[in-house]
């Protein structure tokens, strides 16, 4: 018995009238956990009841409590027939297992109905004791945190990075059961909602114990997805990144992460005689750099052609769902053996993280993908779903094969996915091929610091662009020049990666958002065929999409992409193609050369015209995108560039080309015509449309930006105005005469509408960029197109100078400076309002501050007998891993969740718009309602991981499964903090609000 | 290609106040987004109008998910579904509950029944208001006072408490529901010229002063018949009672030659119009004091206003009074009664006269 779960029901409130006769409601609880129930007393003829029950109590093992989810029901009794469930509750109390988080939930969680909705709330208070186990071979991984993240999280230092942890069970799904025909749709709502409430337990569980299994103690980048798959079943599967964090003690540390020894963290072996002077006592290890390039990739890559061979030297234990905790015994060997060694240790080399450390990443060769077309079958044996892990192990050797070829030992920014229809199921993984510094990874700590330090002598953060592959044996054909930063190293004319931009890199401009879409027609067919036609139609896809996004980069003039996502999603008669990423211009890389068109038939007079008429809109296009981005790099004279020698001395150089691109601007802009520019040929009509969707793509409004990645490239002054928010869009395809192109034009315009309604929409917030804009495409029926677009609209200070500075000392100085200036600008209003008490004092500054309710002062006197005490915290949620101008002081756990909603009354819900719109407004109101009850003010990693909708117009029907994930957590703001140290008496000062302010 | 679904959800609730104006004013999507081409958006965003259609049909449908909310504020503010700052939720209940002053005319001293709301078709036709917001008017009004109607207590106290509404917007509400429960006539074309204010202001006064809840402390544990009436909604019965007893200023002779004859005194040369005044004193008093001593009679109180203006302020300003003489005249003629030595209501007479006072010279103008 190593837990006792206690629940005390305290009240509810805005309960719905459940009897007609008294307009009222005879309330009680029921409270299960696995298969013990408790119920409250029924509350008579009231719609806000006041249970305040005794504490309800479950003595469990941990294992129950990490898989199962407290239920909480509420009902109306009845006398005389069957009591009438009035919604449920769902707490996931994952977050009270493990020390650092948070110790309670308690608050007011909205009453659930799968059919109904929101029916009030109701207000739990639940607490775990935990006693300690120490059986080692036990099935739970209590303990082990889980952040969604996508790296190290902010008030932790990353000790170790161990690598890749996966997981997947798959289950029958409760709608395909045979019982489904004879329940009810909420029963079997219900039933789902809990398996997979269940099975998420479960997943995180295992997934757990693969992390206690590589000796760490979080999963950072966790992604947990469902695939249902229909008649064939339910899989739910996550992949994460094993590490082992350490957090930082106080808000003011920041230390580099070799200047904690290791010895702190008892988990980890190897390590128990460290030496903690070794950073700064040994020599350089030289050139570093070049020791790479000279990595026996060679022999991988010409393997590689054979795609699914078996690549790695160590011995594996089959492709199984076990693939982690492989790690040997020390090496004393070479530094790139030694990476290359613990990097070849794991079966999947690969980090779901998309953001490092500093001085983690050393090169990144390049977008590596791999897609597999499969028909689905049932799963026979739930308990051993080997065929969906080999499916995935299968894959996953592509990506490693990949990412070898091009001379990588890592995958970085790796994600999975899934697409399915009817019994076709695609399944893709994509990730960015790169070489790792062995310092995060295990035993590599000791050398790892004598190469930071090295590093951080670099003049440019450009090394991760160096080329990691033989220049001599390229795996693709590309363009090399020597680095614009360093001259030192090569490095592609282009450079795609699905990471975001590394901190230290250094951009020109600002970057923007660029979306390659694509459609094209199958035809129907069943199983095998299907499966065929699909296969054969992928690369073509693949080819096409990476075309376009390479000239539309080029459009932008722009050199690299970050951030890319493509999503291949299947249809009955269709697939859909939409890559999203963020362009930039990154210094280290050639200036891109122009697009160039060229036609077929050079004779005709007349289409000679209409060529170079085109030519020139794309130039033009070109130049004012570059003035709107910004994009002004210095011009390099070729002949440096060209010189196969590298310049010796660093400094130097970096001010030398400086001072010579001024004194050569007599040779602008001539690279349109340089031989590296990008021909389109344009010999049919099908490439003019090309051309033509190419130019149609409208630059957002003034004021306007936005990108796919955490930050926008080149703004960095955010002010702490944020909205996320989520838009669907349904669109009906005409079903006459569809050809690839009308299909292509309807999907562009789709998403273009799209954008441009989400620019109206937010204008209120100019300036403002939107961040991390997540389109995800899918095709519900026959002539139906679903985009789906989650965001955050961040609004940036358009007058403040924009900062260049990274740390955060400096940051905090800068602020503390305008703080100061604002105090100059308006001294009148600020002695008023202080009422001359301490008119230095910032704290005005504070007292605005929109996150906190209570301060907006005037509403609260005018009503305040009616909602004293009572005003509902905000919560923020936000997709980023940060919130603008504060600080986390907290991680609380993860908040996964999954919910089912359907009608069968449509229209008088509002129709299908009216129907979807309240669930994600109540799915919003769940999770925020869950972080508050957990003493959180935001969620930060915010992802809306499905939104499978389905509609039955004629029927009157429609129902829709939601889930939605994200990292509860505390923030305090940045000026707050910042007034705490100086220790300035404020009033107002309210580090947590959310939890506190709910009336209990 | 058409768009079945369309939706846009923040996280913090987006509130257009534009939009917002156009769905209360009761203005269909497409009028709406008509209105709003014309107001040059489209020009100043270079949005499309596709877009404003989507984006006026989006906030629609929130404002629509909100009204529900709306009808009971403290509901709104305690909500979990839509998250909106308490300046933004303020703004939404007080804008939902402002009315038209051309509608509340209409209906002002009406019963809020069912019957009315029939009416509202025309009194839509008259006002230029829209059916759909005189419907949201006439529900307001019908909510507010069926919440507050047998609640003890000030009546905009207690409307501000259960509404969230301003201080000015939860007076306006008590003197509606003071003028609806109390059916004032207010719609005789004689009274056309005064205004909602003129008439707020009246029910103010009288709510402060002649309602049993004005006589000042009230009893910590009221005796039984108080529970019948209302402190703030009705008007206090026993007063209306004891009003009888000031006929005697028009009813003996010699008390009003008296009180003529003091009201001369003290305002002779300081008149523009003191003949006239003289003149009409009588006829003026006897109106004044008539129209006290009937109100015990529901049909009087009903017509209070319609004779306020025929005995009062009709003939003070078929004479030119100026605002100012009228004034100097009623302080006199009401100060002067408590030198009326043979007059033993003189605390009656001031309750009476310093509330009738301040109505009549707010309701006298044009």
């Amino acid at each position: 018995m190593p837990g006792k779960l206690k629940v005390k029901i305290v009240a509810g409130r805005h309960l719905p009238v459940m009897d007609r006769a008294s307009d009222l409601t005879d309330a009680f609880v029921e409270v299960k956990f696995g298969n013990m129930t408790f119920k409250t007393d029924v509350y008579h003829k009231s719609l806000n009841p006041q249970w305040n029950s005794e504490w309800f109590k479950f003595e469990v093992d941990d294992e129950d409590l990490q898989d199962e989810p407290l239920q909480i029901t509420v009902l109306d009794h009845d006398t005389y027939s069957a009591n009438d469930a009035i919604g449920k509750v769902y707490i996931d109390i994952d977050p009270l297992l493990y020390s650092e988080a948070a110790t309670v939930i308690s608050g007011w969680f909205p009453i659930y109905d799968t059919i109904h909705g929101i029916r009030g709330e109701i207000n739990v208070v639940v607490k775990v004791d935990l006693f300690n186990d120490l059986n080692r071979f036990r099935q739970s991984s209590c303990g082990v945190k889980f952040f969604c993240t996508t790296s190290i999280p902010k008030c932790y230092r990353a000790v170790i990075i161990h690598g890749f942890v996966e997981e997947l069970v798959v289950n029958e799904d409760p709608e395909y059961q045979w019982i489904d025909r004879i329940r009810t749709p909420r029963a079997s709502n219900e039933a789902r909602q809990r398996l997979i409430s269940l099975m998420s337990g479960e997943l995180q569980r295992k997934i757990g114990l693969k992390v206690l299994e590589m000796r760490g103690n979080a999963v950072v980048g966790y992604l947990q997805c469902f695939d249902l798959e229909g008649e064939s079943g339910l899989v739910v599967r996550a992949i994460g990144t094993a590490c082992t964090l350490d957090k930082l003690s106080s808000t003011a540390a920041f230390l580099p992460a070799c200047n904690s020894p290791s010895k702190e963290m008892k988990e980890i072996p190897f390590n128990e005689d460290p030496n903690p002077n070794t950073h700064s006592s040994g020599p350089s290890t030289p050139l570093k750099n070049q020791t790479y390039s000279f990595s026996p990739s060679k022999s991988y890559s010409r393997q590689s052609s054979s795609s699914d061979t078996d690549l790695s030297l160590t011995p594996k234990t089959g492709m199984g769902s076990g693939s982690a905790g492989k790690e040997g015994g020390p090496f004393k060997a070479l530094l790139r053996q030694q990476t290359q060694s613990a990097l070849e240790q794991r079966e999947f080399p690969f980090f779901t993280l998309t953001a490092f450390p500093p001085g983690f990443l050393v090169h990144v060769g390049g977008v590596v993908s791999a897609r597999s077309v499969k028909l689905l079958d049932r799963i026979h044996n739930p308990d051993e779903p080997e065929t969906r892990d080999a499916w995935w192990a299968e894959i996953r050797q592509e990506i490693k094969s990949h990412a070898k070829a091009l001379g990588c030992h890592a995958v970085v920014g790796y994600s999975e996915s899934t697409s399915i229809c009817e019994e076709v199921c695609i399944l893709s993984a994509s990730g960015t091929a790169a070489v790792l510094n062995p310092r995060f990874l295990q035993d590599g700590t000791v050398e790892g610091c004598l190469e930071q330090r090295q590093e951080e002598n670099l003049p440019a953060g450009c090394g991760f662009c160096h080329i990691p592959y033989d220049e001599l044996n390229m795996p693709f054909p590309a363009h090399l020049t020597y680095c614009y930063s360093c001259r030192k190293q090569k490095v592609p004319d282009v450079l795609f990666t699905t990471i975001d931009l590394p901190t230290d890199a250094t951009v020109i401009g600002k970057g923007c958002l660029i979306q390659a879409r694509l459609c094209r027609l199958k035809k129907k067919a069943q199983a095998e065929a299907n499966a065929t036609a699909i296969s054969n139609l992928l690369p073509f896809m693949e080819y096409e999409v990476h075309t376009q996004l390479m000239n539309k980069l080029k459009l932008k003039g722009m050199n690299a992409l970050f951030g890319l996502r493509i999503q291949i999603t299947v249809g009955e008669n269709m697939l859909m193609g939409l890559a999203s990423a963020t362009g930039v211009y990154l210094t280290a890389l050639p200036t891109p050369g122009g697009i160039q068109i060229a036609g077929k038939t050079p004779n005709d007079g007349s289409y000679e015209q209409h060529i170079s008429h085109m030519q020139k809109k794309i130039n033009d296009t070109i130049a004012k995108n570059k003035e709107l981005y910004e994009i002004n790099p210095p011009e390099i004279p070729e002949e440096i560039i060209g010189s196969p020698i590298p310049e010796p001395r660093q400094r130097s150089r970096l001010l030398r080309s400086q001072s010579e691109s001024s004194d050569e601007v007599i040779e602008l802009d001539l690279s349109h015509g340089k031989k590296d520019a990008f021909v389109l040929e344009i010999d049919d009509t099908d490439a003019m449309e090309d051309v033509h969707s190419l130019l149609t793509d409208v630059p957002p409004p003034s004021g306007f930006y936005s990108c796919n990645t955490e930050i926008m490239p080149g703004i960095n002054n955010w002010t702490s105005e944020i909205q996320m928010f989520t838009s669907v869009r349904v669109s009906r395809l005409s079903n006459i005469n569809l050809t690839n192109q009308t299909l292509n034009k309807n999907f562009n315009d789709l998403c273009e509408n799209l954008l441009k309604s989400l620019y109206f929409k937010l204008r209120s917030m100019i300036p403002c960029c939107l961040c991390h804009v997540n389109f995800t495409v899918s095709l519900p029926e026959d002539e139906l197109i679903q985009v789906t677009v989650t965001a955050v609209a961040i609004t940036f200070d358009k007058h403040q100078a924009v900062q260049t500075t990274k740390t955060h000392v400096e940051k905090s100085l800068q602020r503390a400076s305008t703080d100061n200036e604002e105090l100059l600008q308006f001294p009148l209003e600020l002695c008023t309002d202080s009422l001359g008490s301490h008119p230095f004092s910032p704290a005005k500054a504070v007292s605005v501050e929109k996150a906190s309710p209570l301060t907006e002062g005037h509403f609260r006197q005018r009503s305040a007998p009616a909602c004293a005490n009572s005003t509902v915290g905000v919560v923020k949620m936000t997709p980023l891993s940060f919130i603008p101008g504060a600080k986390i002081t907290k991680y609380l756990g993860i908040i996964n969740m999954f919910f089912i909603r359907e009608t069968t009354s449509l229209r008088e819900e509002g129709g299908v718009s009216g129907f979807l719109h309240a669930f994600i407004a109540e799915v919003f109101a769940m999770v925020r309602a869950h972080v508050a009850a957990l003493g959180g003010n935001a969620v930060v990693s915010y992802i809306m991981k499905q939104c499978v909708f389905m509609e039955n117009p004629n029927k009157n029907q429609a129902q829709c499964l939601i889930n939605v994930s994200g990292d509860a957590v505390i923030f305090v703001r940045e000026s707050e903090l910042e007034i705490i140290s100086t220790q300035q008496p404020i009033a107002s000062c309210q580090p947590a609000c959310g939890g506190g302010e709910i009336a209990t | 290609m058409t768009n079945e679904l369309d939706i846009f959800v923040g996280n913090t609730t987006l509130i257009d106040e534009d939009v917002y104006r156009l769905w209360l004013d009761g203005y269909s999507v497409s009028d709406a987004v008509g209105l709003r081409v014309r107001s040059g958006i489209l020009e100043q965003t270079g949005a499309t109008a596709g877009v404003l259609q989507s984006d006026t049909m989006d906030h629609y449908r929130t404002f629509h998910m909100l009204e529900r909310l709306l009808h009971t504020p403290p509901k709104l503010l305690h909500q979990l579904v839509f998250q909106i700052p308490p300046s933004r939720q303020a703004l939404l209940i007080e804008r939902y509950y402002a009315f038209d002053e051309a509608f509340v005319r209409e209906v002002l001293g009406k019963k809020l029944s069912k019957g009315t709301k029939k009416d509202l078709d025309d009194i839509s036709t008259k006002t230029g208001v829209t059916l759909k917001s005189c419907r949201r008017q006439f529900d307001n009004f019908k909510r507010v006072f069926k919440v507050v109607e047998e609640m003890r207590g000030s009546l905009a106290g207690n409307i501000q408490q259960h509404f969230l509404l301003s201080d000015r917007l939860a007076r306006d509400y008590a003197a509606v529901v003071f003028f609806a429960n109390n059916r004032f006539e207010t719609g005789k074309k004689k009274l056309q010229y005064l205004t909602f204010g003129d008439l707020a202001f009246c029910a103010e006064l009288m709510i402060q002063n002649w309602t049993p809840g004005a006589v000042g402390e009230q009893p910590p544990d009221p005796p039984p018949y108080s529970q019948v009436d209302d402190m703030d909604v009705d008007l206090d019965k026993e007063f209306l009672q004891d009003l009888k007893e000031l006929k005697v200023l028009v009813a003996d002779k010699d008390l009003l030659d008296l009180h003529k004859s003091l009201v001369c005194t003290a305002l002779r040369g300081k008149l523009s119009v003191f003949p006239e005044m003289e003149a009409n004193f009588k006829n003026l008093s006897r109106g004044l004091v008539n129209i006290a001593s009937k109100l015990t009679h529901t049909k009087d109180v009903r017509d209070l206003f319609v004779d306020l203006v025929e005995k009062f302020i009709e003939p003070c300003r078929s004479d030119r009074w100026p605002l100012n003489d009228v004034r100097l005249f009623l302080n006199q003629y009401s100060a002067s009664v408590h030198s009326l030595d043979g007059f033993r209501h003189q605390a009656l007479w001031d309750r009476y006269m310093v509330t009738l006072r301040s109505c009549l010279l707010r309701m006298y103008h044009d």
